[in-house]
């Protein structure tokens, strides 16, 4: 497909002004991917949701047949190459699949471990010899994959691992030692990604079959959520692994571990925003049946401004993700398919979304707490009975703040890649942050056209970028190098980061497709990102605020703290038609209204 | 053998619908539209004939061209190519009946497979006005269906009221398909795929040369009466007590 969109490099969106044509929104999905997301749909609505409760008490033998019967829907290998008989879409259509395979958490986890970080660093990483020996059994569900890259005592600092690796005397085999920890699919899966030290130095990565001698799963685990998934550790004994079974280069596997996060991320985010959205119609169909004081619940205040919240930030993650997928597949589509090394290049292409996907994974997920959190309220105490699947989403939830990388360990990658990037002068912050100081300083009378659709949104956008920048380059100047250990500040700032990506994903799309909506629509878009705004403006503003305080103080704060005051200032009028409007065309509904 | 399957697109029954302002029709906007599931069956079991005894599965809609959707869908499925009459505004029956009597007289498919009924408007009349029209036998609501290509015949059980009746019909033969004649497949990813590559005709209905005008007029639409709660009686005597006071049919 031609494309004229401009190509923006990661973290640039925080100094440039992005074009509303050049961002992806679902409204761009083709028939073919609408239809992928209706099997994808139909398959978890016909054979997943009706198993819950076998799947619940670890039916696993059921939970790998349902995998099997997503292999033969295809549904297993949307990201593996056409030459290994996949279909390589775009990462928009995985995405799509990752939201729509969603409504039951325990399915979607192994789902996504075993088509994310268990099938894809092969995909990158692996020879021809690997990839024909293993690739096909993957993508149809002959086999199942996991990835096993966290110990006992290695979590967030994964390099920290301890499991080991030896050559054998004769040379062809690796003996590996070790326990790996929380492993997703770990009872039943015939393949294993294990990342192990050679020598307990050069951290590699191993393709090592579950048939393999001195490898044994080992019990599992008791989880609050997700219990229809099987999370158990992995034990290496001795466990002799073949030397064509290392994966990538040795001393390079903290590059597979890490880049295949990057795409668990995005998808994290997709998956989370299609549970969310799940979540969200059981709330607002509660708030339809549920009568007090003699009408429905859904008809009240509190209820209504409850819904609303949801429905504008389900917009804002679902905004989010597409427009990343979107970024991505742009970049890919610069590769071209027949260099050498196109999978190191997509890596890289990948990577330089890295700041990106850490976003999606925390602002998503941190709308899904939000989401189950006020679906379980309104039902109120039906919310805490197993009855409803109130209850079961509000459990499901909580891991997806934890693993992929803690939303804390996340969130610090934000401004600790946008800062290293800006030292090797990729981004100019220093230079904007600069501009945005003497905006500071500068008082301004500009008032925002109202005849121009969301034009004060766009102007709170590029004000929030600025109150973002001084702060930052403030923290910057006054730590210099040593800011990364400033951890309380660094989350500050990511907060600030993560919410003007998500208000102007909103805004872009809002804007790019509010000329072909109905009026009905048009209202309810013009709600959303009313709502979605005041509460972004609030958020940047609290999280600089914090930054301020925590870095600066005397005349220089009080500085800054005007600046924040300036920058995060919007006028949300009608703030509460609009939260009434979006939450009756919710209740209408029955349902995410976008 | 060679099977015309129609299909009808239909609003999504899984969704609220409200009644259009004027009465005449529901509120459209919002609403997905999907493929009538009865016609989806009839798509899986044109399918199924064509995996067990070889042949073509043609795929046949009456629509505007976003119709064109709900084709791609049987395409999906493994549908061999789809024939597109586009034509605005709603067709009764009869009307449709027309246009697909002429598509078949053009494709001789050995079988014409109907859904029973849309889930629209359950008229439940396409499919016996079409063998009325071609002259060919029917079998309607068919549970079960096989087909012997050598004596080009087909044996057809029909969900009767009170039980099953099986009949046999000669080739060529309009089959309408029930609930329990099968379970539709899902479009499979490489399915979809493949789909974009398959042709779809577009033939506009006034090249058929036949009268669309509709003989039936949609006077009003209303929505169901709300059901209000139900009552728990304490035992039989109250219950009969009801019955015959309170609700009179007693």
């Amino acid at each position: 497909m031609l494309t004229t969109k401009k190509i923006y490099k990661g973290g640039e969106y925080l100094v440039a002004e992005v074009a509303r044509d050049d961002v992806f929104t679902p409204e761009d999905f083709s028939e073919e991917q609408m239809q992928l997301a209706e099997t994808t749909e139909q398959f978890v609505a016909g054979e997943v949701l009706p198993n819950v409760e076998k799947l619940e008490n670890h039916d696993f033998a059921l939970m790998v047949r349902l995998l099997r019967r997503a292999g033969e829907l295809g549904l297993l290998m949307i990201d593996a190459p056409e030459e290994y008989g996949g279909l390589e879409l775009s990462k928009a259509t995985s995405m799509l699949a990752a939201e729509k395979i969603s409504p039951y958490g325990g399915f979607a986890v192994a789902f996504s471990a075993h088509t994310g970080i268990g099938t894809l660093p092969l995909v990158f990483y692996g020879t021809k010899a690997q990839k024909e020996k293993y690739l096909g059994k993957l993508i149809t569900g002959e086999w199942i994959a996991a990835y096993c890259l966290t110990e006992p005592n290695s979590g967030s600092d994964a390099l920290g691992a301890k499991a080991t690796a030896a050559l054998s005397p004769d040379g062809k085999y690796y003996l590996l030692n070790g326990t790996k920890q929380f492993i997703t699919n770990g009872s039943f899966a015939d393949l294993y990604t294990v990342f192990a030290k050679i020598d307990g130095k050069h951290f590699t990565a191993f393709l090592v079959e579950r048939t393999f001698e001195g490898v044994a799963p080992g019990a599992e685990e008791k989880k609050m959520g997700i219990k229809g998934s099987s999370t158990t550790p992995l034990i290496l004994e001795d466990a002799k692994v073949p030397v064509e079974n290392v994966l990538g280069e040795i001393g390079k596997g903290h590059k597979i571990a890490f880049n295949a996060l990057n795409v668990g991320r995005l998808k994290l985010g997709a998956n989370v925003t299609g549970a969310a959205k799940g979540a969200f119609a059981e709330g607002v169909k509660y708030a339809n049946l549920r009568k007090q004081f003699g009408v429905p619940i859904g008809t009240f205040g509190a209820i209504k401004e409850k819904i609303a919240d949801m429905a504008a930030a389900l917009f804002a993650s679902e905004s989010l993700v597409y427009r990343l997928a979107g970024m991505i597949d742009d970049r890919l589509a610069t590769i071209d398919k027949g260099t050498p090394d196109y999978y190191e290049a997509y890596q890289q292409g990948i990577e330089e979304y890295a700041i990106e996907c850490a976003i999606a994974k925390v602002f998503c997920s941190d709308v899904l707490a939000r989401v189950v959190d006020e679906v379980v309220q309104i039902h109120g105490g039906y919310g805490f009975i197993q009855e409803y699947p109130a209850e079961r989403c509000y459990r499901d939830e909580r891991i997806n703040r934890i693993f992929e990388g803690t939303n804390e360990i996340n969130r610090i990658l934000v401004p600790g890649i946008l800062l290293k990037r800006a030292l090797k002068g990729e981004i100019p912050l220093q230079r904007e942050a600069m501009k945005a100081i003497e905006a500071m300083m500068t008082p301004s009378f500009d008032e925002a056209d109202g005849s121009v659709p969301f034009a004060a949104e766009k102007a709170l956008l590029s004000n929030l970028k600025s109150a973002f920048l001084v702060v930052a380059g403030a923290a910057a100047r006054k730590y210099m190098d040593r800011i990364k250990d400033e951890q309380e500040i660094l989350l500050a700032l990511a907060d600030a980061a993560i919410n003007i990506f998500a208000v102007e994903s909103t805004v872009l799309r809002a804007e790019k497709i509010l000329g072909g909506a109905s009026e009905g629509r048009k209202s309810a878009l013009a709600a959303a990102v009313k709502v979605f705004a005041f509460h972004a403006a609030e958020e940047v503003s609290k999280a600089a605020k914090k930054a301020a305080f925590y870095a600066e103080e005397g005349d220089n704060l009080t500085m800054l703290l005007g600046g924040i005051r300036r920058f995060t200032k919007y006028d949300a009028s009608g703030l509460l038609q609009a939260k009434r409007t979006l939450a009756e065309i919710a209740l209408e509904a029955e349902r995410y209204i976008f | 053998m060679k099977i015309l399957v129609t299909l009808k697109p239909v609003p999504n029954p899984d969704e609220k619908v409200k009644v259009r302002e004027d009465g005449k029709g529901i509120v459209r906007e919002n609403i997905k539209t999907v493929v009538n599931p009865f016609c989806e069956i009839a798509v899986e079991e044109g399918l199924r004939i064509r995996e067990a005894h070889g042949g073509e599965v043609v795929v046949l809609t009456v629509g505007p061209r976003e119709s064109d959707q709900q084709l791609r869908t049987a395409l999906a499925m493994g549908a061999d190519r789809g024939i597109l009459v586009e034509a605005a505004g709603d067709l009764d029956s009869l009307a449709v009946a027309k246009v697909i009597a002429k598509v078949a007289a053009e494709e001789k498919p050995d079988l014409v497979l109907n859904g029973k009924q849309a889930v629209d408007d359950d008229n439940n009349q396409v499919g016996q006005i079409l063998a009325a029209l071609l002259s060919w036998p029917q079998a309607t609501f068919v549970s079960k269906l096989e087909p012997d290509m050598g004596c080009r015949k087909a044996k057809a059980t029909r969900e009767v009221d009170g039980g099953l009746e099986t009949i046999e019909v000669p080739l060529p033969a309009v089959i309408t398909a029930d609930l329990r004649l099968n379970e539709p497949r899902y479009a499979s990813l490489p399915g979809i795929m493949k789909a974009k590559k398959k042709e779809v005709k577009l033939v506009p209905v006034a090249s058929l040369g036949v009268d669309t005008k509709p003989k039936v007029r949609v006077l009003s639409l209303t929505p169901p009466r709300q059901r209000s709660g139900g009552r728990k009686v304490a035992d039989v005597a109250e219950l009969v007590s009801l019955l015959s006071n309170e609700a009179k049919i007693l």
